[in-house]
């Protein structure tokens, strides 16, 4: 296992020990892998078992639920992956959009199948995000933020406007579900499985690139752009980079929705399905990669234990996004230090208890 | 003769109607340490802001070691051999002192996809590493290599600055007031770092400052500037008897009393 997997959620100490000079770099190294190791790998087979066994014990309602999970986690990880650079963007969902749109559009117009279609319309929204970036550089902060709305609408409008070959409101129907070769997935459990295996692919890959040289680079971008640009980082480029690689994502995410759905149209895209993006960063916060995974979590088990007070939703939702921006501007993710302070004072305590005893 | 490492020609810059800096020519040797004193307004750092790419100037053009680099993007700049440090605290408060000098080693690390993928130890190499420590030992900041940047105290902020550009290993390192706000032990401190980086690494120095002491018992080449203007160019010496110099300045009396 390398020295890098044993990163917790604080990101500071830990990415120092990284980094830690040469002379005490093995014996910080080993310490922090004796200390981390074990709860890891048992945390990471806990979790395994449970997302293997789920399936089998849920009803096929909460299995589509977790499908729709693992594709929102897509969608989440793959936004904070922009926001790392200070970009807050509001054309996220319509890239995913633009990701099912392809699907569906390749898959129906041109016959291609299921395997084919996903990878390319994950490719087509990342070509799609590239488009949009090029503009987009020319404004940061404040001005990003209301520029990538209005492009997002723009492909929006565009979806609307044009009936054929988009569908016009209505949208499109009748998506071929999900096969590979003459293997039927698009049942709950074989997809929930093919959905997950993609999501821990994907998630492995922007793990990878967020604690990577290229993902240091990206946030120290965020932290100051005209000192990081003055030491020889092309600014630009890396922007465009976190962009373009965040809509493959969500475009990726965006076609694995329209086979499951088999049915798109643009409202499922529109500025209401961001603000709940929205909501889940804010509440799980972005400094961390754990953050939004959080923040989903806890948002999805809100959504559907709000489902009796239905119209009363967007209020709830409301009050907790001022909640937390005003009560914990850092998310949920502000939390994580103080916790495993907690488990290591708790942890501390029943050892010397024990010493004690003998 | 030595070759002149950067030559600016007839170099204009407006705001609006108001030109910060006017028709100015400079050329700096490799090797030196050339200081830009003058008045407050003089122009002094739009200089600096021209001259590292942070804006294009309206005229003249700009050569580093005989190639073009006015108009091109400062991490081009940069690129090529010209790294500045900055007037106001530069530096990632959330990193620590070493991730820091990483990030400034931007330009001699390169990372490709299977490095992302795979965490390959290529791009945080050995090498790189020892380059990093070195940069920071030089400064005095080894001891807080593991600190977090924002917990340094003032002159170790400072001197971070000055690390972060180092570590792009320029052939000219530009110095935007290197000495503002610290005490008198710690300028003595910066003037025989900036002397060193000269000396052991070989890396010409381009400074601006408003502290005579140190402009005079730093620099081997001072041009003064006014109004945008060169007013007078010369070594310290010629500088301080310069009569032009004293009548720019308000506190013409200083220059001579602390000489």
């Amino acid at each position: 296992m390398s020295k890098r997997n044993n990163q917790t959620p604080t990101e500071g100490p830990v990415s120092a020990a990284v980094i830690a000079s040469p002379a005490e770099e093995g014996a910080a190294a080993l310490k922090a892998k004796r200390n981390y190791a074990v709860p890891w790998m048992l945390g990471l087979t806990a979790l395994l078992a449970i997302m293997f066994t789920l399936p089998f014990i849920l009803r096929p309602y909460h299995v589509d639920l977790a499908i729709l999970f693992l594709i929102n986690l897509i969608l989440v990880v793959s936004y904070r992956l922009i926001t790392t650079t200070g970009d807050w963007s509001l054309a996220h969902v319509v890239l995913m959009g633009a990701g099912a749109y392809a699907t569906a559009l390749m898959a129906k117009l041109l016959g291609w199948p299921f395997w084919a279609t996903v990878p390319l319309a994950a490719v087509a929204a990342g070509a799609v995000g590239f488009a949009f970036v090029y503009p987009l550089l020319r404004t940061k902060g404040f001005g990003f933020f209301i520029a990538t709305f209005a492009i997002g609408e723009f492909l929006r409008l565009v979806w609307i406007k044009f009936h054929n070959p988009f569908g016009g409101p209505r949208g499109m129907i009748n998506i071929p579900s999900a096969s590979l070769g003459p293997l039927d997935i698009s049942d709950y459990i074989p997809y929930y499985f093919f959905i997950l295996a993609v999501a821990a692919i994907s998630l492995w890959v922007m793990y990878r690139l967020d604690s990577s040289r290229t993902g240091k680079v990206m946030k120290a971008i965020y932290a100051d752009d005209e000192l990081s640009e003055c030491v020889g980082i092309n600014v630009a480029r890396h922007r465009a980079l976190a962009f373009v690689i965040g809509s493959f994502f969500a475009g990726l995410a965006g076609a694995l929705l329209a086979h499951h759905l088999q049915a798109i149209d643009p409202k499922n895209f529109d500025i209401n399905t961001m603000v709940y993006l929205i909501i889940w960063v804010v509440v799980g916060g972005t400094a961390t990669f754990w953050g939004p995974i959080a923040g989903l979590l806890v948002m999805t088990v809100a959504f559907e234990a709000s489902r009796p007070l239905l119209e009363w939703r967007p209020v709830l939702f409301g009050v907790i996004l001022i909640f937390f921006l005003i009560f914990m501007p850092g998310g949920l993710e502000s939390l994580f230090p103080k916790v495993s302070l907690l488990v290591r004072k708790l942890a501390g305590r029943q050892r010397s208890g024990m010493d004690s005893s003998k | 003769m030595r070759m002149s490492l950067l030559e600016v020609t007839g170099l204009c810059k407006y705001f609006g109607g108001l030109a910060a800096i006017n028709n100015l020519d400079l050329t700096i040797e490799e090797g030196e340490i050339h200081g830009v004193i003058g008045p407050n307004g003089a122009g002094k750092t739009t200089f600096f802001n021209v001259v590292s790419g942070i804006y294009r100037p309206n005229a003249g053009q700009i050569l580093f070691e005989g190639t073009r680099i006015s108009g091109l993007k400062p991490s081009k700049i940069a690129e090529m051999g010209v790294v500045r440090t900055f007037q106001r605290e530069a530096f990632f408060p959330k990193f620590t002192v070493i991730e820091n000098v990483s990030v400034g080693r931007h330009l001699h690390a390169k990372e490709g996809i299977f490095d992302v993928l795979f965490a390959s130890r290529r791009a945080n190499g050995k090498g790189d590493h020892r380059k990093a420590w070195e940069i920071v030992e030089l400064l005095g900041l080894a001891d807080a290599g593991d600190d977090l940047a924002a917990n340094l105290p003032h002159g170790h902020q400072r001197a971070l600055g000055v690390a972060i550009a180092l570590a792009a290993e320029p052939k000219l390192l530009m110095l935007d007031e290197p000495v503002s706000g610290m005490n008198p032990i710690e300028t003595q401190h910066m003037m025989g770092l900036i002397r060193k980086i000269r000396d052991d690494w070989g890396i010409t120095i381009l400074l601006v400052e408003h502290d005579m002491r140190t402009v005079m018992g730093l620099c081997e080449k001072i041009t003064v500037l006014d109004f945008g203007q060169k007013l007078a160019e010369g070594s310290p010496g010629e500088i301080q008897g310069n009569k032009l110099v004293i009548e720019a300045y308000l506190g013409a009396e200083d220059i001579v009393a602390q000489g």
